[in-house]
């Protein structure tokens, strides 16, 4: 038997630590990097008597992402205890959501390498709160606990058993990533732990409707580990299955030193974590004209932005995939197609000169020297014809580098305006051909590649300005009536 | 529904409680009983009833629109460590834990 023989089947768990300042329950900040300890209040170490206080910019981070998703956002739902000892999480329980999480069925679409979508479900996505850090190494027989961490606010988004392979596992976290950066759900900063992946992964023959044994790999923190620990699992788990054998339902993690998932250490018993209702946190109630108020906030969505880029602007779909993909660069292109007029252009210049520039200076975009305006206002010339393609990289160059206040200016003070005008090019081509009356013979007499020679003169003439298509109209006029 | 010695072993641990050989007995029986209880109640037909998550009859206030949350708290580590039996570097220190 083959790879081909068997159909994996993922489901992935993806925790997002959502971009608020505050914590969860607590009114500690949530900055990154912060010396041990303190932004531990006394909620988020658990100490007796308090009691916690539901931040609101995390169910409005939720709702964000639920309309995001297309999915149902509960009207009513409830926080609950997990409980386990763990000295990362003081009190002894971690407070999340278990049968009424505030978001519910959404979708997801995903583009393959191969061109083709597919629609993945969102089955379910919960609040919870973060544990703290425990770090083992630098103590004999000890261990040191951080709990800056604990009681940062997370975003579990729960998948439906839909991803058949590591490209679509790795295309559904990079579309889950991308959306929530865009919506500032959360920062996205994979290396700070703000979104990591839990895979789980089976295989059954095809055709089988019953789901193979699982297992999953927990803490994946970059796309290209999640990629290698799916693939580690179906390889590891195909071999036993292939074997004969049966795969162990069990929790395992991802080295990426040795590449491979490795079985966590159970414990001898499985773990039962003991849920009940949270009696600390009343149930949340989030009603319509809330829902409402905040899917008015919410920008366009990074595939409606695209889909509209296609439609209104005739963008190819690679052109219109690149711009929409972040909200300042698509608001930057949208502005140079306001002045210049353009879009295919515009689309051309913002990807091809802008971003040559910001890269090579490496600078973002908010700091580019040339305002979309600026670079409008050079497209809109290129369009009437009074510059050519050539002269607008020239007063580009001169923007970017700050010799120019505006490209208005700068074209006046070089006297670079294309000589489009017909009573003006005329007596030069005229005189050019007077001049040249050997070449002008050679020409009729068939050596039609003489024509380049032509411009060339008159070019000189002008020192470049010349309308390129005007010219070589009048000059084949010229050349062609006897 | 009953349960056994190894049950209340497990949940013992699970809580972290060190219950010597000696008292399971005494524990199982309680349990049972309570249990017994839960089954009595488990008769009532509930069908039509939404399960009660919290007894108190209000609901989580919506606060106005917030993109942060309040950050109402500073450092106070110096006066929560002066608790902690073992603090080193900032950090709370407890007995080694690997898992």
């Amino acid at each position: 038997m083959s790879r081909t023989d068997w159909e994996v089947v993922i489901g992935l768990e993806i925790h997002v630590q959502l971009l608020t300042a505050a914590k969860i329950f607590s009114g500690a900040s949530t900055q990154f990097g912060a010396l041990p300890n303190s932004q531990a209040s006394a909620v988020d170490l658990g100490l007796p008597g308090v009691l916690p206080v539901l931040n609101p910019a995390v169910y409005k981070k939720a709702v964000c992402f639920g309309l995001g998703i297309g999915a149902k956002i509960n009207h009513r739902s409830v926080f609950d205890r997990k409980n386990y000892f763990y000295p990362d999480s003081p009190k002894g329980y971690q407070i999340t959501q278990l049968d009424y999480p505030i978001i519910e069925s959404g979708e997801i679409e995903i583009t393959l390498s191969n061109g083709s979508n597919k629609t993945i479900g969102v089955t379910r996505a919960h609040l919870e709160e973060d544990a703290g850090k425990s770090l083992h190494e630098n103590f004999l027989n000890q261990t040191g606990i951080d709990l800056n961490r604990a009681g940062t606010p997370l975003l579990e988004i729960v998948s439906e058993p839909d991803l058949r392979s590591s490209e679509e596992a790795v295309a559904y976290a990079k579309y889950i990533h991308h959306l929530v950066t865009y919506l500032s759900v959360s920062d996205g900063n994979m290396a700070e732990g703000s979104l990591r992946c839990d895979a789980n992964v089976s295989l059954r023959k095809h055709g089988d409707s019953k789901l193979g044994t699982r297992t999953e790999t927990k803490n994946v923190n970059s796309f290209r580990f999640l990629e290698r620990a799916i693939e580690f699992e179906i390889s590891r788990q195909m071999e036993i299955l292939e074997s004969g054998g049966r795969v162990t339902q069990e929790t395992r993690l991802y080295d990426s030193e040795r590449d491979e998932t490795r079985p966590m250490r159970s414990k001898e018993t499985a773990t039962d974590y003991r849920y009940f209702p949270e009696p600390d946190l009343l149930p949340l109630y989030i009603d319509q004209n809330y829902i409402d108020s905040i899917r008015q906030q919410m920008p366009e969505l990074p595939d409606q932005k695209n889909t509209r880029f296609i439609a209104d602007y005739q963008l190819n779909t690679d052109d219109a995939g690149y711009l929409s993909a972040n909200t300042e660069l698509a608001n930057y292109f949208e502005s140079v197609v306001d002045t210049g007029g353009n879009a295919r252009l515009a689309a051309n210049w913002v990807r091809v000169e802008l971003m040559a520039g910001l890269n090579r200076d490496n600078l973002p975009l908010s700091e580019a020297p040339v305002s979309a305006t600026e670079l409008g206002f050079l497209i809109a010339r290129i369009q009437d014809q009074s510059i050519s393609g050539k002269i607008a990289k020239t007063v580009f160059e001169a923007l970017w580098r700050n010799e120019a206040t505006s490209a208005q200016d700068f074209i006046k003070a070089n006297n670079l305006s294309q000589v489009s005008d017909i009573n003006a090019l005329e007596p030069l081509i005229s005189k050019v051909l007077e001049d040249n009356i050997k070449q002008v013979e050679q020409f009729r007499a068939g050596k039609t590649k003489l024509m380049g020679f032509f411009v060339g003169q008159i070019m000189k003439q002008t020192q470049g300005k010349a309308n390129p298509k005007q010219l070589n109209e009048i000059l084949l006029q010229k050349l062609n009536s006897n | 529904m009953k349960i056994n010695e190894e049950i209340v072993a497990n949940i013992a641990e699970l809580a972290q409680l060190d219950m010597p050989q000696e008292q399971l007995q005494e524990y199982l029986d309680s349990l049972n009983n309570v249990l017994e209880l839960a089954e009595q109640m488990q008769s009532i037909d509930t069908t039509d009833v939404e399960p009660m998550s919290n007894p108190l009859d209000s609901i989580q206030h919506l606060h106005a629109d917030s993109d942060d949350g309040f950050v109402t708290e500073s450092n106070h580590r110096e006066r929560y460590q002066k608790v902690a039996p073992e603090t080193e570097q900032g950090l709370y220190l407890v007995p080694k834990v690997i898992d």
